[in-house]
């Protein structure tokens, strides 16, 4: 083994030294921009592992550029990226969730350039990512994509209780389920404080009765006739229907409770089948067939006022402190080329929906007919704040769980005006605030 | 060998730094000088930037300016923030009665012989050494509301029928969080503790033995005031420690469900890095100061008048 001995350190790196200071100049390969892009811990590792093995070197060839990728845990991307822009410093592009791109507003560089192209040549940004990520003045972050939430359902013991399809309305859903807890199978759902499965019920719920936080012009209406409803008829099918340890669950405890065949339904994005598909050995229904075969996927059901979505939205945020804002930019480009794109769409296999009209039409969705709902995630889902214009004080409402807290306290008993009058106090008090 | 002379002593002149360190003051504070720096650096300089955050409506990435107390009426009207602040004073309340009784009862315990002494002595300490969110993630898996092994294990013994929702249900969340916080801290009061009681001389308690007192008069009038001074201190730094509390609520409930069990480091946590309201956030970790405060120099004062007795 060649031996690297002090002397030859000095020497070697005098003379760079010295070379260095004689010209004015830095050697090249450290003028090359280094993009640092942290997103979550994909559900699907298969996707991540694309990026990683061939898509990021391709980039890396395409563009001159390095990049480095980090991925961690969804519930940690906020504290990141708070401390990075407080301290100035850190990953050049930032996945963000739902609407928190408007509380990062003052921190982001302008995508606009990006994102128009992407929305000309794809068919149209739908209005969740419009909403999400464009606050009239500016793009905030270029729209990545929209994770369906959908229930996930055992066809096999929907049908034991009567039910061939998929109930379509709460009243029936709640029928079902009523039948289904009673033979020890109830329904799954967490009314806890989790980033994904809570909101993402209890928004669409609240909007299926005509309930909204704030009114087209921002105005608090929660406290209304249309969420008590809401709230009463939540009460009794609470109790009638769903597995009530779900007040303590976390994003992850319905994925665990479907699989080990506690729970009949639950909504969740597609990992639950996903993981059911990777392992058919390991997940077996009661009579010891493969799970995966007794899985299927619905929409949220429809209430008095129509049927609704609330999807986990991904974006990604070209931060003003970077000193790469340039080259991140051109990753975002070269990344949201169709024929990037797609392959990593692909290999998502339907667990995200791609934010803009046109890869409804992928072939990609013909082939597993349980992931067709997905297709159309982008579609239904509105962002939190709906009907009001898109803003902070929504982000604020959404991490603060008022909306979720509101059925927690009326599932635990406390009275239904009370809890509504104590959300609307609550997201009155946030809407009032400078 | 022939020994070398000492060296004739001489007077060297010495430089003006030399010099001004001869000086008591001088060289105390150059003494002091580091740790100073540090307590600036680490100390007070957050502290004055937090009361500064706290007076301003700064949030992530907007400097702010200053607003004066807006954002405390603002809290103080916030009824979660209401729910956070009596929640730590029930927390740090109770979890600090059964620390201290458990603790003192296990350090007794320990300090007489038995076979095998200094190995259970290690083992107790386990629950203190496990970082925190390890073991607090074990105790989730334990109150998990599907595959709680508490409730299969009464299950079994026939003592339940149906499932104990043990961080679903507002009270008993509380009182999960409670358990874990107990268990952490009981074996920080322990160890405290009985190195407080092998420092009290065994012949008082003799003494006191053929006076005819019995093992309770001897605790009561010879341990006990002798302990005390030790104790002071480790309540002291525990209450401090669980009114600051965040790990564990942050892993076991994140505050939920409904708000049942958020502290106000977690909720300062909740609004200040989650919602990005950092001002916001920083008046309700400094809305920790003023209780802490006093329970310190209460404290403070009562160990020196005990010292001073």
């Amino acid at each position: 083994m060649a031996r690297f001995t002090r002397r030859k350190f000095l020497k070697a790196s005098g003379a760079g030294l010295a070379g260095i200071l004689a010209s004015h100049q830095a050697p090249v390969f450290a003028q090359q921009s280094t993009v640092h892009w942290i997103k979550w811990n994909d559900f699907v590792p298969a996707s991540d592992e694309l990026l990683r093995k061939t898509m990021l070197p391709e980039a890396m060839k395409a563009l001159g550029i390095k990049i480095n990728l980090e991925t961690v845990n969804g519930n940690d991307l906020q504290p990141r990226v708070t401390s990075a822009i407080q301290s100035g410093s850190g990953p050049d592009v930032f996945m963000l969730f739902n609407n928190h791109p408007h509380i990062y507003s003052a921190s982001s560089v302008d995508v606009s350039d990006v994102a128009e192209a992407v929305a000309k040549a794809q068919g149209g940004y739908y209005n969740v990512a419009k909403a999400n990520t464009m606050d009239g003045k500016k793009v905030l972050s270029v729209p990545w994509a929209v994770i369906g939430a959908m229930i996930a359902y055992r066809k096999s013991w929907f049908e034991e209780v009567g039910f061939s399809e998929f109930p379509e309305t709460w009243e029936q859903y709640h029928d079902a389920g009523k039948k289904l807890k009673a033979k020890g199978r109830p329904l799954g759902q967490t009314l806890g404080h989790t980033f994904g499965d809570a909101p993402t019920f209890s928004y669409p719920y609240l909007w299926s009765w005509g309930g909204k936080e704030v009114d087209e012009k921002g105005k608090v209406v929660l406290d209304s006739k249309e969420t008590l409803e809401s709230m009463k008829f939540m009460q009794s099918f609470w109790k009638d229907a769903f597995d009530e340890g779900g007040l303590a669950w976390d994003d992850t405890n319905n994925n665990r409770a479907f699989l080990s065949g506690t729970i009949a339904a639950t909504l969740n994005g597609a990992s639950i089948y996903i993981e059911s598909l990777r392992k058919p050995d390991q997940y077996k229904t009661e009579k010891g067939a493969p799970m995966k075969d007794d899985i299927r996927h619905s929409p949220l059901p429809r209430g008095p006022k129509g049927q609704f979505g609330f999807h986990l939205f991904q974006s990604h945020m070209v931060m003003r402190y970077s000193k790469n804002q340039k080259a991140a930019k051109e990753f975002l480009g070269w990344i949201h080329t169709p024929a990037n794109y797609e392959k990593w769409f692909v290999s998502q296999k339907g667990y995200s929906t791609p934010p803009t009209a046109q890869w409804e039409k992928h072939k990609m969705w013909d082939e597993d007919p349980v992931m067709a709902p997905f297709k159309i995630a982008g579609r239904l889902g509105l962002s939190p704040g709906y009907a009001g214009p898109p803003n902070r004080k929504s982000a604020e409402v959404l991490t603060k769980y008022i909306i979720t807290d509101m059925y927690a306290k009326g599932v635990q008993g406390m009275a239904p005006q009370e809890a509504v009058k104590w959300a609307a106090g609550e997201v009155s008090q946030i809407y009032s605030g400078s | 060998m022939e020994a070398s002379k000492p060296a004739p002593f001489q007077f060297v002149s010495r430089g003006p730094i030399s010099r001004a360190l001869e000086r008591e003051g001088t060289l105390a504070f150059w003494l002091l000088a580091p740790t100073l720096l540090i307590l600036t650096v680490f100390i007070a300089y957050p502290f004055v930037l937090g009361v500064w955050l706290s007076l301003s409506n700064s949030t992530v990435g907007e400097p702010g300016h200053f607003i004066g107390l807006a954002n405390f009426y603002k809290i103080f009207a916030d009824s979660i923030f209401r729910t956070a602040a009596y929640n730590t004073f029930v927390y740090t309340a109770i979890t600090t009665v059964f620390k201290l009784a458990l603790g003192l009862w296990l350090a007794l315990l320990l300090n007489r012989h038995f076979r095998g002494k200094s190995w259970v002595r290690a083992f107790i300490l386990l629950p203190f050494i496990i970082p925190t969110v390890l073991s607090t993630l074990a105790w989730k898996w334990m109150f998990d509301p599907t595959f709680s092994v508490f409730n299969w294990l009464f299950w079994k013994l026939h003592i339940i029928n149906s499932r104990i929702n043990w961080l679903g249900d507002p009270d008993l969340a509380m009182g999960s969080i409670m358990i874990v916080n107990v268990w952490r801290g009981v074996p920080f009061y322990a160890i405290s503790l009985l190195a407080g009681l092998q420092t009290i001389n065994p012949d008082l308690h003799e003494a006191a033995a053929i006076d005819g007192a019995n093992r309770f008069q001897r605790f009561w009038y010879v341990t006990w005031p002798l302990l005390l001074p030790v104790t002071m201190v480790v309540v002291l730094f525990s209450v401090i420690q669980t009114f600051a509390d965040f790990q564990l609520v942050y892993v076991l409930t994140g505050g939920g469900p409904a708000n049942a069990t958020h502290l106000f480091a977690t909720y300062a946590y909740q609004i200040g890095i989650g919602t990005g309201l950092l001002s916001e956030g920083a008046a309700i970790s400094l809305a920790m100061f003023p209780a802490l405060l006093l329970v310190v120099v209460f404290q403070l004062w009562y160990i020196r008048k005990v010292e001073n007795r």
